[in-house]
């Protein structure tokens, strides 16, 4: 069944069927262990794990280092500092490059999972599991479910996202060098097409599209540019664009012009 | 001070480099995002950034892969997006017939050539 399938349906669902405590909205975020994106996510965590044997971590530090970095790309580069025998400071350095990517996902994720009720701990909880699939997956299915229960959703995904992530690390650790090359490849190639699947699956609104359209385009020139920067400056830029590009139709519009 | 792969020390240096560089920007996003009104110009201007920014690491990642997927030629990697997603449009946005497609087709067209 597509997934699309079962967000309209949830969508449609009546109050009976939609959950009603927060611990019934826990449990439904749980269900994502058993999806495309965690299925994804499970392919990629493998990589990881395999990764992290190469470069000297032991099991229990990459199991470690997943739960409390819960960021691929990133753990990609610490470890990678971590076996050039960078210092600890080069490392942070690099890694927070890496990771400036979390803010703008926070910062527009964090409107939808908070309630009326501030809950310091709970909210540090949420932002904690903010990556690229939870952020993607709580764009698709928290608008339609009630204010007041997605913390506890969002929370139920985020615990399964991480259990999915320390499994594959775990299993890619453990399996590293028998997994066939093809099949290496072909893990790795899923996520970037899930990515922008699933973006274009959740945009809302023209702004979105110009966004995915302008950040395909420009991250192979800043890449090649502003190698280290690219990703930071592909965001800024493209993003400025089809934000200043989605204030035209409507302003024309008003004008009495077409929209 | 480097990494130190023994006990201890590992995992200080992980907590340091690896949790705190990247926690602290969640943090700063949980800070601006209370204070940030969603119908209001300055988070819509967030949310174009984040997504601009994912959809620039979906080109990088097929454009300029690490590991396992360099040894797989340039037009494979095009071509098994392309179907990817025509697959994921032409199955009514079927989001595991895009990502398995793609995948798929990636790995037949490697066995085949």
């Amino acid at each position: 069944m597509s997934e699309d399938s079962e967000h309209r349906r949830r969508r449609e669902s009546t109050p009976a069927t939609a959950a009603r405590s927060p611990r019934a909205a826990f449990a439904r975020g749980l269900g994502v262990a058993v999806s495309v994106p965690a299925a994804v996510l499970f392919g990629t965590a493998l990589g990881f794990g395999a990764l992290a044997r190469d470069g000297g971590f032991t099991l229990a530090q990459a199991a470690f280092t997943t739960v409390i970095m819960l960021a691929l790309p990133n753990q990609v580069v610490l470890v990678d500092q971590f076996a050039r025998g960078e210092t600890v400071a080069a490392a942070a350095l690099a890694v927070a490059l890496a990771a400036m990517r979390l803010l703008p996902m926070t910062v527009t994720l964090v409107p939808l999972v908070q309630g009326e009720r501030r809950r310091p701990l709970l909210e540090l909880l949420a932002v904690h599991f903010v990556a690229i699939t939870t952020w993607i997956e709580a764009n698709r299915r928290l608008p339609s479910v009630a204010p007041p229960l997605r913390l506890a959703q969002h929370l139920g995904l985020g615990t399964a996202i991480t259990a999915v992530m320390l499994l594959g690390t775990l299993g890619g650790y453990l399996l590293a060098g028998s997994v066939p090359p093809v099949v290496a490849a072909a893990l790795l190639f899923m996520t970037p097409l899930y990515f922008l699947l699933s973006l274009l699956a959740t945009s809302q609104a023209r702004m979105d599209l110009a966004a995915i359209a302008l950040g395909c385009g420009l991250a192979p020139v800043l890449y090649v540019l502003a190698p280290g920067f690219d990703l930071l400056a592909t965001g800024l830029l493209g993003g400025t664009l089809a934000f200043v590009w989605r204030g035209r139709p409507r302003a024309r519009a008003e004008g009495g012009d077409r929209p | 001070m480097t990494f130190g792969t023994d006990g201890a020390g590992g995992y200080l240096a992980i907590l340091l480099a690896g949790f705190l560089a990247t926690e602290a920007w969640r943090w700063l996003g949980l800070a601006v995002g209370s204070r940030l009104d969603v119908a209001g110009a300055p988070f819509q201007w967030v949310r174009a950034v984040a997504t601009a920014l994912v959809a620039g690491l979906v080109t990088r990642m097929v454009l300029f892969p690490a590991g396992a997927l360099l040894q797989v030629p340039l037009g494979v990697r095009l071509g098994a997006f392309a179907g990817g997603v025509a697959l994921y449009f032409l199955l009514r946005r079927n989001l595991a017939a895009g990502v398995g497609g793609g995948a798929a087709l990636l790995i037949a067209a490697q066995l085949v050539r």
